[in-house]
């Protein structure tokens, strides 16, 4: 089939960015998007042009590398699914796809279609994790955990980090990351002791990383590849609200943003 | 980037409303204080089937209140005060977050309520300022005479202009759509969410914004109707 | 030359902790003035530089991706072994040593094998202990799985994103010291060259893949675990960024390169759909715990799988090896698949494919229990084939997976280079010729997290390090020698792109140097690849300049040193006139077509040494000794 590809095409930060029309013939319906890509990228590179940037790695769905917009909708129009993974055979002959990158002031823009999300490693940074160096472990069978208490954690835990839930959400929110690893972590007794400073480090980075606010709409959760679902975010509100009447003074020091 | 953040955040009043998610959690709690004096003051509004009599009662029953009045005054004004000084902020911020638009952007989950809470807010405020002005203070007052004390015939002269009942209905119905997100959205922001009773608070959500918005508009449209007169 | 794996005398028992009661340590306060670099950042990498930082080390740890959270290791996905013996049905340190080296068709190091079962279970005590959600019996307790094979159940998993999850692990550990300051993490980072001054790792010459610039790192030790060369057939299921450049440079500074031809072939893999094809998705092993594999059994059937009745399938593994069935070790699975394609049975439009049919299981357990085990996998597989597994049965094929072979260490993970380390798939040491399911998760932590933390320091307490700043003689021939290469390759201008050649080198591997090996195709294949690799730097052509994002270039580079590792792969596979694990070569198997060792010739680890680019390779053997597991056909009957 034959589809009309209208990418955003920008050198840098700095450089002025538009649309640009490719057509792409001889599209296979089993083809993934980024293949679809790969084809464009080769006839471009043989016209001597510059290929089109985007990120990928792992082209199975679990990596988090690639991600952008297409046609109006974060990793395309397939309910979780990455966009390694969205097949061609979901669009029709003749259609225009229109690819964008992620936008979001704390997504720095890289070129054409990539983005820099170091903004999530910082927000990992101020607390994702539980403060346990090699070799303190207790034997694996101390901790028992519940199976729904295990798999509610896994349900967070499956976030790849793509940033599709920010580039989903109008104000730009990263709650939805934030509450997934909260979530992930807050809900097992081991990420029990640190639970309200690691809500209090985390929100304070997120806002200093300057995402949006969150309101509760879902935009998030239905472009989730993995389809983390919005409960996460009252978690996250609720181990802030208990932290933050706790009043504790010994936080991690936020990170600056960019660096 | 700013280097915002650097320094340690102590947790504190001011942290809190620093925060995105601090904000939400006074916008969820004022909110809350104002569904609340909806339900009431549209449960008194509906006095107004029982007759003049009950309704200028309990109209002289709120005023006989003097102190109380002026204190539930002051609160309830400090409430949209905050909740609208959030809402700017937030505003403000999320423009900040997104300097670059998208050309193209699907709304693939959200309800159109949730995407246009920040239009309904503003014109039912709007309304409320005009409402106080209406029928509270009496200054604006269309085609009739404001008689204080005379909640019932107010009420009536006022919704027999057309064009205020049907500002009136167009704003408590911009209301209803208002709350049909908060009630849920302030569960969502204070973190009392569920799987299984998310759903169900979302149907009740739009429920009891219905019940609501019927509640209201039944006034003008019965006045209209000359059932109420 | 004959090399020294410097394995500690005695009992294996206590060869781990004899070597780490003899090592030297370093004055705790004296961590921070020691510098090490870390190159990758999955589990190997990930998990020694968090625990290199906590010990209070000053780490530089390095990606090529844009955060750390996104190497490879990720994308494993059916779990990680460990000797725990939770189940109770027989399994022990000794057991999970046993099976992993005759796993590896003993061609591994007794001694490594066992050091890595004995740490297997303190990896899963500390995962858990960070957080990862393992799955969980309902009272509570660490659940297991048997996989890939193993008669015991000692396999620790996480949904079908067990890999995902011990490196979000590793990477938390990772960010808790980079907030603590004792890592510095510099990611979209390629390594492009090591610096060896005075015979020791001294830093490397690394290219800021955005910015283009190169820049200069100098350290006390120098720690890669950049991972596996599977990416050299082009088609793999490794991501597309991974590659052996860093590895390529350290064997061209002088690291010997060990079993370079010994690569595992993954049995259930989707199958190839067309030309285009970037890469190749694994389906969980775990699959064939209850899924079936069999073709029909006439030659070129085209029915559908469900108008096949059940009389006139073969299911081949089930008829060949009943007391293993289906979950025969990956290599012999890959080439019963192989074979039986090779022979016209094979499913599908290209006819390169077998079944893997759940219908018995969805009857046995009923579709809901199927759908629990396995519903991640069979959603994965509906996404990208538009058929639903339930129903029709998967098609599988085998894929180039992971590679055993990689730069040659002792039993302190150093390799010939002092101050070099090298950890996780990047490294030769602990697999063998064939590498067991869950198997490479284990050993990457347990490089990482209790192997190269002890060693390293070793290093550092037993060596003076003088001062090297950027305007030493070697650091500036390094930079140099890189600044050339992106020179050269931004200058040919040719014709052809550098997937193209890719691809075609991809090809000439996969026939020649894949699952099935002979004497004449290898040579042929050294012939195509010298070929291929002078055209290549006639005419291949780079878009775009060195000073941005420019992935064309990143790969140019990184496909200039797979030609060169390419044929080294087949020097190996033509020198080693044996077959085993995954190294098959046709000359060499049993009447009944099994992979035919030769313990008295090649009983030993082939590490290769670089002698120039126009010279051949120098061979060194390490000689393998079994003194705890006799070697025997590996049978799986």
């Amino acid at each position: 089939m034959k589809l009309t590809l209208k990418i955003w095409r920008q050198k840098n930060v700095d450089a002025k960015g538009a649309f640009v029309r490719y057509p792409v013939d001889d599209v296979d319906p089993e083809m993934s998007m980024l293949e679809c890509l790969d084809v464009l990228n080769e006839t471009l590179i043989l016209k001597g042009e510059e290929p089109v940037a985007f990120e990928h790695d792992c082209r199975e769905g679990i990596c988090g590398s690639c991600g952008f917009m297409i046609n109006g909708e974060a990793h395309g129009p397939e309910k979780a699914t990455t966009t390694c993974q969205l097949t061609m055979r979901h669009f029709k002959d003749g259609d225009e796809l229109t690819l964008e990158p992620w936008r979001a002031k704390a997504f720095v823009f890289v070129k054409d279609l990539v983005v820099n999300r170091r903004a999530f490693d910082h927000i990992i940074e101020a607390g994702g994790y539980v403060s346990v160096s090699t070799g303190q472990a207790p034997d694996g069978n101390t901790i028992l955990v519940g199976k729904e208490v295990a798999d509610t954690s896994m349900d967070a835990a499956a976030c790849i980090g793509c940033g599709a839930c920010v580039a989903a959400c109008p104000n730009a929110s990263a709650a939805l990351f934030t509450g997934a690893k909260i979530t992930h972590l807050g809900t097992l007794p081991q990420g029990e002791p640190e639970r309200e400073r690691r809500a209090l480090g985390m929100v304070a980075q997120m806002n200093a990383e300057e995402f949006g606010s969150c309101t509760n709409i879902g935009e998030c959760s239905a472009a989730c590849p993995k389809e983390i679902p919005l409960e996460v975010i009252a978690n996250m509100n609720r181990d802030y609200v208990c932290a933050s009447f706790r009043r504790r003074d010994d936080l991690p020091t936020p990170v600056t943003p960019g660096s | 980037m700013s280097n915002a953040g650097v320094l340690p955040q102590p947790a504190s009043p001011v942290t809190f409303w620093q925060s995105t998610n601090g904000k939400k959690i006074v916008m969820a709690v004022t909110g809350c204080i104002m569904f609340l004096f909806v339900t009431g003051h549209m449960l008194g509004n509906l006095q107004i089937y029982d007759g003049p009599a009950r309704l200028n009662a309990y109209g002289h029953l709120l005023h006989s209140l003097g102190e109380i009045l002026w204190i539930i005054r002051g609160v309830m004004a400090l409430t949209i005060i905050l909740h609208f000084t959030a809402t700017i902020q937030l505003a403000l911020a999320t423009n900040r977050a997104r300097p670059v638009g998208y050309s193209r952007k699907e709304s693939i989950n959200s309800s159109y309520a949730s995407r246009t809470m920040y239009w309904s807010g503003p014109i039912v405020l709007a309304f409320v300022i005009f409402h106080l002005l209406h029928f509270t203070v009496g200054a604006i007052h269309p085609h009739a005479q404001f008689v204080e004390g005379d909640v019932y015939g107010n009420v009536v002269a006022g919704f027999q202009v057309w064009y205020v009942s049907v500002w009136y209905i167009i704003a408590v119905s911009l209301l209803g759509l208002h709350l049909s997100h908060g009630i849920s959205s302030m569960f969502q922001s204070v973190g009392l969410a569920h799987p299984r009773i998310s759903p169900l608070l979302k149907f009740a959500a739009n429920a009891i914004a219905a019940v609501i918005v019927l509640g209201y508009i039944s006034i003008p449209i019965s006045v209209l109707l000359g059932i109420v007169k | 030359m004959t090399l020294d794996a410097k394995i500690p005398s005695g009992p294996i028992e206590q060869a781990w902790a004899k070597a780490c009661f003899d090592m030297k340590l370093v004055n705790p306060a004296n961590k921070r003035k020691h510098s090490v670099i870390v190159v990758g950042s999955g589990l190997a990498g990930g998990s020694a530089a968090a625990s290199l930082g906590e010990l209070g080390y000053n780490v530089k740890c390095f990606c090529f991706q844009d955060s750390p959270r996104r190497a490879h290791s990720i994308a494993a996905q059916g779990g990680i072994n460990a000797a725990k013996n939770y189940p109770n049905d027989g399994e022990s340190v000794f057991r999970l040593f046993y099976d992993t080296v005759k796993g590896g068709d003993f061609r591994a190091r007794e001694a490594n094998i066992y050091r890595l079962a004995q740490n297997s279970g303190a990896i899963i005590d500390q995962c858990v202990a960070q957080g990862v959600p393992f799955a969980r019996e309902y009272g509570g307790s660490l659940t297991n799985r048997s996989f890939g094979g193993a008669q015991v159940s000692r396999t620790f998993y996480a949904r079908g994103q067990t890999g995902q999850q011990l490196l979000l692990g590793a990477y938390q550990a990772l960010e808790r010291q980079i907030h603590a300051g004792t890592v510095k993490m510099i990611a979209r980072t390629e390594m492009l060259d090591l610096i060896v001054i005075d015979g020791k790792a001294r830093g490397i010459v690394a290219r800021n893949l955005i910015t283009g610039k190169l820049s200069v790192h100098i350290a006390d030790a120098v720690l890669l675990a950049s991972g596996g060369y599977g990416n050299v057939y082009y088609l793999s299921t490794n991501a597309k960024g991974s590659n052996v450049t860093a590895n390529w440079r350290a064997y061209k500074r002088g690291a010997l390169f060990a079993n370079p031809c010994f690569t595992q072939i993954h049995p259930t893999c989707i199958p190839v759909s067309g030309e285009y094809q970037s890469k190749l998705t694994l389906m969980s092993e775990s699959l064939r715990n209850d899924g079936r594999i069999w073709v029909p059994k006439k030659k070129g059937d085209t029915r559908s799988p469900d108008q096949i009745p059940e009389e006139e399938r073969d299911y081949y593994l089930e008829r060949r090896y009943p007391s293993f069935g289906n979950l025969v070790p990956r290599d012999v699975a890959s080439r019963n698949a192989k074979a039986m394609c090779d022979a016209g049975y094979g499913v599908g439009k290209s006819g390169l494919g077998v079944y893997l049919d759940f219908s018995e299981s969805i009857k046995r357990l009923g579709e809901k229990t199927v759908r629990e085990r396995y519903g991640n996998l069979f959603d994965m597989y509906q996404r990208i084939t538009d058929e639903n597994p339930y129903k029709v049965p998967m098609r599988i094929y085998p894929a180039i997976h992971y590679t055993m072979g990689g730069l040659w260490v002792d039993y302190q993970l150093q390799s010939t280079i002092p101050g070099l380390f090298v950890l996780g798939e990047a490294n030769f040491s602990d697999h063998g010729a064939n590498r067991l399911g869950a198997s490479a998760l284990m050993q990457g932590l347990s490089d990482g997290y209790f192997i190269a933390p002890y060693t390293v320091s070793n290093y550092i307490a037993t060596n003076k390090f003088e001062k090297v700043d950027e305007s030493h003689d070697e650091v500036k021939s390094a930079v140099s020698a890189v600044e050339q290469k992106i020179a050269k390759l931004l200058s040919i201008k040719g014709t052809r792109t550098v997937d193209s050649f890719h691809r075609e080198l991809g090809k000439i591997m996969w026939e020649h140097c894949g699952m099935a090996r002979t004497a004449e195709g290898l040579k042929e294949a050294i012939g195509m690849i010298r070929a291929l690799r002078e055209q290549y730097w006639k005419d291949v052509t780079v878009p775009g300049s060195g000073d941005d994002l420019n992935e064309s270039l990143e790969k140019a580079g990184r496909v200039a040193d797979y030609f060169e590792l390419a044929e080294l792969m087949c020097i190996d596979a033509l020198d080693r006139n044996e077959s085993c694990g995954g190294h098959f070569r046709e000359e060499y198997q049993t009447s009944e077509g099994e992979a035919q060792r030769d313990d008295e010739h090649f009983s030993y680890v082939a590490a290769w040494g670089y002698r120039g680019d126009d010279a051949a390779p120098e061979l060194n053997k390490e000689p393998l000794e079994f003194h705890y597991v006799h070697p025997s056909q590996r049978s799986y009957k």
